[in-house]
């Protein structure tokens, strides 16, 4: 072994516990100029009021009950959510049935509170089983977005350097479209469909997801108490899974949610264009296209897809701003 | 030294320093300089005996947290060597970064952002054993203990979250974290410097109790000279990146040999009005780092340069033991060439 000797043989001297008042600056002078040095530790701060104290989310469920605008609008979203998935239960009509004789009834036409479409279908039944396309089209792309996005952001934001500058520069690249312009793009490379249609819209979330991730990974990485982690010997999947993922899924999470209404009127858009479900398929959209010829014979009934549309995505947008306010740990 | 219980992890013995810094060096580069890079610690050596507290003091930017950071591995030293009781640091036959990160722990003096906000502080705690292999509920155990230590009621302020707490219940719960490893030496980083005399004062006081309790060896950053003499044993003396003086605390505040440290001794507050300081005993910013002056890193703020401080380095002395004091100054050097210079 090295020979160490030249620096500092050391042989440290422990001070006693009570130091000379002279060794002192004055504030530290407690009784009679010695410092009071106690061997237990002090307990003024167990007396401190037992205040009650709440997990995270229970913090968080705590604030939303009190805030009656954000639970009005979630439960128009969970009414819409339950309506489309108990379609054939309340539907009052077949959404395919069509009939020549009843073709654009205004609303209440007999029995057919919404009134009909241009081939006699009930519109009531074909919003409700609408609701299906539109919220599946509008919630899958995001989750997919969210998973590939919030993985590459993270992952980028928290090497830094050269990846995180490759992984972000890739985004803006995909950033440099306006993001209809690039869901149609793909869209309509890849051909219309449904499944395609959700890919085209996943990729266009993809870069938002992941600046979102990013900012966030960035911000967490320089603190303190992941270098703290890193120096009890946690290795960077640990830290990540411990320390960067529960602080970054809160901000990803809200943009996710302001994500869900966008999703669903940019695939509202695209079934407009023809490049989404493919009629007979009811979709909000796809109905808003094929119904805008007939807007100076029942023109209220040619509005209620875009009516659906409307009330989907601002109760959307409403909820997740709600939930935003009501996630912030430090209010 | 006697006072020291014995420690199966204590391999080198009483003589054996806790940890040897030699020539340790870090050097940031600067964009857009040119090549040009921030001399952060440049060639610093010093030790820290088991069972003592180093203090170490300078000005903002004088290379003082870098220098915990090297010591702790968090940054790679460009050169220089760590020895930890006996081991070198991270090279074959030595003690590995992981072992050593076993042994030292490292407390910040941000203490809100030390914790991780979006974690109950008994969490936080219960990290470190956790992820140096204690099973959840062992490792939950030791937050509670250590959270007890520190003086804080692990059923009340266990479940907390950072936010909900003090700066002084904050800066306690950062201690536990350290501690809860079970570490042999701690890195103090500025603990105390964001928070107020009260409150500095019953931290200190803690950090003083568990260092005897628990056997600890302390490293005491600081730029407060009146907290570091109440805390160490020895103080090291830092400016722009190097060493200036070193030596037992009584020694360095009853005797400064460096005019740097005389000037930082005689620029605390007093106490008593009618020593009153009248003009600022240094004047003007530590120059720059990227391009720190020649020779003597001091000379362009000292009362004393000559010729000598502007073309030779001055040396930090040999230390020979433990109670030496020595200064990197030309004044203290026989035959240096400083009209001033000790004659021998």
């Amino acid at each position: 072994m090295t020979d160490y000797s030249s620096v500092i043989p050391a042989k440290a001297g422990i001070r006693g516990d009570e130091v000379p008042a002279a060794a002192l600056d004055p504030r530290f002078r407690g009784n009679g100029g010695v410092i009071k040095t106690r061997s237990e530790p002090f307990l003024e701060e167990q007396a401190a009021p037992a205040t009650k104290v709440r997990g995270y989310w229970e913090s968080v469920f705590h604030r939303l009950r009190r805030d009656p605008v954000t639970l009005v609008f979630a439960v128009i979203v969970l009414l819409i959510v339950l309506a489309a998935i108990c379609a054939p239960l309340i539907a009052p009509f077949d959404p395919y049935k069509e009939s020549i004789v009843g073709r654009l009834k205004p609303l209440g036409w007999r029995g057919h509170p919404l009134g009909t479409d241009e081939l006699g279908r009930d519109m009531l039944s074909r919003l409700i089983y609408g609701g299906r396309v539109s919220l599946l089209m509008g919630i899958v792309p995001v989750l997919i977005a969210s998973l590939i996005g919030g993985m590459l952001g993270i992952a980028g934001g928290f090497i830094g350097g050269r990846t995180n500058t490759a992984v972000m520069r890739t985004m803006d690249v995909f950033y440099a479209f306006p993001s209809v312009l690039l869901a149609v793009a793909i869209a309509g490379a890849m051909g219309g469909g449904m499944a395609n249609g959700m890919l085209a819209l996943s990729l266009v979330f993809i870069p938002p997801m992941c600046r979102v991730a990013e900012t966030a990974t960035t911000q967490i990485r320089a603190l303190d108490f992941i270098e703290a982690a890193r120096a009890s010997g946690a290795r960077t999947t640990t830290i990540i899974r411990y320390h960067v993922l529960g602080n970054v899924l809160g901000p990803v999470f809200i943009y996710a949610s302001s994500l869900v209404s966008v999703s669903i009127l940019l695939a509202s858009g695209l079934s407009f264009l023809g490049l989404g479900v493919r009629p007979p398929v009811p979709d909000w959209g796809l109905m808003l296209s094929t119904l805008r010829q007939s807007i100076y014979v029942v023109p209220f009934v040619c509005a209620l897809p875009g009516l659906a549309i409307f009330i989907t995505s601002i109760c959307c947008n409403l909820v997740s701003d709600g939930l935003r306010a009501a996630m912030d740990v430090r209010m | 030294m006697s006072s020291l219980a014995y420690d199966p992890r204590d391999r080198g013995g009483p003589q054996q320093p806790m940890l040897i810094a030699r020539d340790l060096r870090k050097h940031f580069p600067v964009k857009a300089s040119g090549g040009k890079s921030v001399q952060a610690v440049d060639g610093v050596s010093f030790s820290v005996g088991k069972g003592e507290t180093l203090g170490v003091v300078g000005e903002s930017g004088c290379g003082k947290s870098t220098l915990a950071r090297l010591m702790l591995h968090l940054i790679k030293p460009d050169a220089g060597e760590l020895v930890f009781d006996g081991d070198p640091v991270g090279v074959a036959p030595g003690i590995p970064i992981d072992a050593l990160r076993r042994q030292v722990q490292i407390v910040f003096q941000d203490s809100y952002s030390s914790l991780n906000p979006r974690m109950p502080v008994r969490d936080s705690v219960a990290f470190g054993p956790f992820v140096q292999g204690k099973r959840k509920d062992e490792a939950r155990q030791v937050a509670r203990d250590m959270l007890g230590k520190v003086g804080l009621d692990p059923e009340i302020f266990g479940p907390r979250y950072p936010h909900e707490l003090s700066g002084g219940q904050k800066q306690r719960v950062n201690i536990a974290r350290a501690l809860a490893t079970g570490p042999r030496m701690v890195i103090l980083d500025e603990p105390v410097s964001a928070l107020d005399k009260s409150i500095e004062a019953q931290v200190l006081n803690l950090l003083r109790a568990l260092k005897r309790q628990l056997n600890l060896t302390y490293v005491f950053i600081s730029h407060d000279l009146n907290v570091v003499r109440y805390i160490s044993d020895r103080v090291l003396v830092m400016y722009l990146g190097r060493i200036v003086e070193f030596g037992p605390i009584d020694a360095i505040f009853e005797r400064p040999l460096h005019p740097y440290t005389r000037a930082l001794l005689a620029s605390r507050p007093s106490m008593d009005p009618a020593r009153r300081i009248e003009l600022p005993p240094i004047s003007g910013d530590p120059p720059n780092p990227i391009e720190p002056p020649s020779g003597c890193r001091f000379r362009t703020r000292c009362p004393f340069a000559e010729m000598v401080c502007e073309t030779a380095d001055p040396m930090l002395g040999p230390l020979q033991g433990p109670q030496s004091h020595v200064a990197a100054c030309h004044m203290q050097e026989a035959h240096s060439g400083h009209s001033l210079a000790a004659s021998a």
